[in-house]
């Protein structure tokens, strides 16, 4: 009884040992977290229940932001823009993605410099892809509606007319595609040849192959990017404000450009409304949330893990 | 096991709160508003100013920055490069850590001062002996917030037209149809002057410049933006409708905007390859400063320059520029007053013209002046002024006489949502989403909530 009790004993001190040295070894990661991360979400949360301009006190107004926020017609339009921009960006993303890294995955020859010049891209600064948006798609004089000119097609005008700047911006969007490549080419790489090798003699074709070996085996990753993609394109900013808001245009702007977080900062950071602020990045952050869990709800029976279900 | 790590978080969490609670901070802790007897013209000050906002890139402003650390008799001038950053600057005032002056814009002196973010400067001017009279009126205006003086003016942009002369006398024009004394010609001289073979747009026959200009084209009508107390928004006048349709007519006669700002964006302003100087554009109205680009960069270009006119044929510019404030909470109040004093005097004005001056001589260019918003220093330096040449002679003769007449909009404490609110219905419209009355209506509520919410602030605090 006595050496039982001494064992137990023993192991509660050398579990406590251990776990205070996993806390001291993740201490600066949790203080990090809390300081620069919990604490800003808390305070948001108070202020979102404020007047505050930075300068003065935060006055105490309850839920009167959160009333502003159904009753601001702009709020509605932003969530509009954004809805659409991530409905037709996200799904395009995934499909370039997965073609130009199943184009790569079966290159022969020159597949590192075909690999770095598809994810070159990618390091373009976001505010410099705003700017080059302008240029590509000017509607006179843009590369886009040139090479639309040698088939006799007159573009339209991409960063004036309002049913065009969307999809302006979800094409441009797809300069950053060479992340997504690189993700899908490592998942590419993880299927088992052998059973490549079984549809071959069964007789399948390559886009059976595709659908029925490729696709499935490489669900858990498309399945993360579709994830990602859609929180990032909900959270869409620096192009588009870069493009249409900020220095790319000074005083002329599009509302069929104003995403949710565009007009979030121009509360907090151009008319000092952080209060107001604060209450529409509590409503982003309910609509991401929900967003995901409907998609996680929705696409679970399409995701294959070969470990089981996740 | 867990109440290890329960210990733990809450030691976590506390250190964290009690961390940000330090470096939270509110504007009510900074120091009160200086008296005038802690400015002194007499005085002569140690230690290190901040700027924030101003770069000395040129050599006027090397040369005023050098003559104002001169005035200080001792202390030196530290520059925060780069345009005012906001948020950075409001939050080193919460934090009771402000630099000692800023360089604002001048619309945005009234937010600053009606959220306590700035001092008033009736003490800086009194005791410094500041001769307010010297500054330009419109100028003054825009920085005098609840009758008092709330930052030091200085730089004036106005407007002109500018046109290419060979298109104008290729279509039989002159500049008097295009510098707005009739706003028919113009039109009729955009019609003129745009080419578009097979539908693409190739010269932009008269570019009205909206959304920025449509307080000029306002004015221009008889209406101002906003009343002269700073407290009603005027949108949705007749008046201002008129000219927003008309403004934007101009752009639906020669195709539409979309084609017009596509040409526009793809242009090299800023190079040989402009739009005067490729002929892809007839007339516009334009700030002062492009002349000096133009001169630099295209020097043959066939350019006319005349006034911006009233339908009446009067000259006519909207002012705005830069300031010079003091932010609550700043150590060195009373150096950072002598600091703006000395940056914007006559005597400065002129050493910096004439250091611009021997520059453009060294380099075989002519002077083609500054506007300082100082009335008296402009007088002075327009007698300095080199010949570049008739067709230059006539684009600094055209500012000089716009700088003569000048109108603004008074200081207000919601400038920014005010502005977005009738550039988005400008906007609006040249997007074909709206037409001018029911885009301006919008505009009007919007401007008048948040002009009327930021008074009630201001009156809030001030009572």
């Amino acid at each position: 009884m006595s050496r039982s009790h001494s064992t137990v004993s023993f192991w509660r001190t050398m579990r406590w040992k251990d776990t205070r040295a996993a806390l001291l070894f993740i201490s600066p990661w949790i203080i990090g977290f809390l300081i620069f991360t919990a604490w800003p979400v808390i305070n948001s949360a108070y202020l979102s229940l404020t007047d505050y301009d930075v300068i003065n006190d935060p006055s105490f107004v309850g839920f009167d932001n959160y009333k502003q926020l159904f009753e601001d017609p702009k709020v509605g339009l932003a969530l509009r823009n954004t809805a659409l921009f991530t409905v037709m960006s996200v799904p395009l993303h995934l499909v370039v993605s997965l073609a130009l890294a199943l184009l790569l995955n079966g290159a022969t020859k020159a597949t590192g410099f075909f690999r770095t010049a598809f994810f070159l891209p990618r390091m373009t600064p976001p505010v410099a892809i705003g700017i080059l948006l302008l240029m590509l798609f000017n509607g006179q004089n843009g590369l886009i509606n040139s090479f639309l000119g040698v088939f006799g097609i007159d573009g339209p005008a991409w960063t004036t007319d309002p049913d065009w700047v969307k999809p302006g911006l979800v094409l441009m969007s797809l300069w950053t595609v060479g992340s997504s490549i690189v993700i899908i080419l490592a998942a590419l790489r993880g299927v088992p040849q052998e059973l490549y090798d079984s549809a071959l003699v069964d007789g399948a074709g390559w886009w059976r192959r595709t659908l029925r070996i490729t696709v499935p085996m490489i669900s858990p990753t498309l399945f993360f990017l579709f994830i990602v993609d859609s929180i990032a394109a909900l959270q869409s900013f620096t192009e588009a404000y870069t493009a249409f808001f900020g220095s790319g245009n000074t005083t002329y702007s599009n509302d069929a450009a104003l995403f949710y977080a565009i007009y979030l900062f121009q509360q907090a950071f151009e008319f000092l409304h952080m209060g107001y602020a604060s209450a529409l990045a509590w409503l982003l952050f309910i609509v991401i949330m929900a967003i995901t869990g409907i998609q996680i709800l929705v696409t679970r029976r399409y995701v294959h893990y070969e470990g089981g279900q996740q | 096991m867990r109440t290890p790590l329960v210990r733990w978080s809450l030691l976590s969490v506390s250190l964290a709160l009690a961390l940000t609670s330090c470096a939270k901070g509110t504007g009510g802790g900074a120091s009160a508003t200086p008296s005038a007897g802690q400015f002194n013209s007499g005085a002569t000050f140690q230690g290190t100013i901040s700027v924030m906002g101003f770069g000395a890139t040129d050599e006027i402003g090397t040369t005023r920055v050098d003559l104002a650390k001169k005035a200080l008799g001792g202390a030196d001038v530290k520059l925060i490069e780069g345009d005012l950053d906001i948020q950075q600057f409001l939050s080193s005032v919460a934090a009771g850590d402000p630099p000692d002056i800023i360089y604002a814009n001048r619309d945005e002196i009234g937010t600053f001062a009606s959220r306590g973010a700035i001092i008033p400067l009736t003490s800086c001017v009194k005791g410094e002996q500041i001769d307010t009279s010297m500054y330009g009126k419109e100028a003054l205006s825009q920085v005098t917030f609840g009758d008092e003086v709330w930052a030091i003016p200085e730089f004036n942009q106005v407007q002109i037209t500018m046109a290419n002369g060979d298109l104008l006398k290729q279509a039989g024009l002159t500049i008097d149809d295009v510098n707005g004394s009739n706003w028919d010609k113009i039109s009729a001289a955009a019609e003129k002057l745009y080419k578009a073979p097979g539908g693409k747009l190739q010269v932009i026959g008269y570019d009205s410049k909206l959304p920025e200009f449509l307080p000029l084209w306002a004015k221009a009508n008889g209406a101002d933006l906003l009343s002269a107390d700073g407290k009603t928004a005027q949108f949705n006048s007749p008046q201002v409708v008129k000219a927003l349709e008309f403004a934007v007519g101009i752009y639906d006669a020669q195709g539409g905007f979309a084609k017009v700002k596509a040409l526009r964006d793809s242009a090299d302003f800023f190079g040989k390859g402009n739009q005067f100087a490729k002929n892809e554009l007839g007339a516009m109205p334009m700030e002062q400063w492009y002349v000096n680009v133009l001169n630099d960069v295209s020097p043959k270009a066939p350019l006319v320059f005349d006034t911006f006119r009233t339908p009446q044929g009067q000259p006519l510019a909207y002012s705005s520029g830069s300031s010079w404030a003091i932010p609550k909470g700043s150590k060195n109040a009373a150096a950072a007053c002598r600091f703006a004093k000395t940056m914007t005097l006559v005597d400065t004005w002129k050493a910096a013209a004439q250091a611009r001056l021997d520059k453009r001589k060294a380099e075989g260019k002519p002077f083609t002046g500054v506007l300082t918003g100082n009335v008296q220093a402009d007088a002075e330096i327009e007698k300095m002024l080199t010949s570049g040449g008739p067709v230059w002679d006539a684009g600094v003769k055209a500012f000089y006489e716009a700088n003569k007449h000048t109108f603004s909009l008074p200081a207000n404490p919601a400038d920014k949502e005010f502005k977005t609110a009738w550039q988005d219905a400008v906007n609006r419209v040249l997007n074909g989403q709206d037409k001018p009355q029911p885009a301006l209506d919008k505009a009007q509520r919007d401007a008048q909530a948040a002009l009327d919410k930021a008074w009630a602030g201001w009156t809030k605090r001030t009572n």
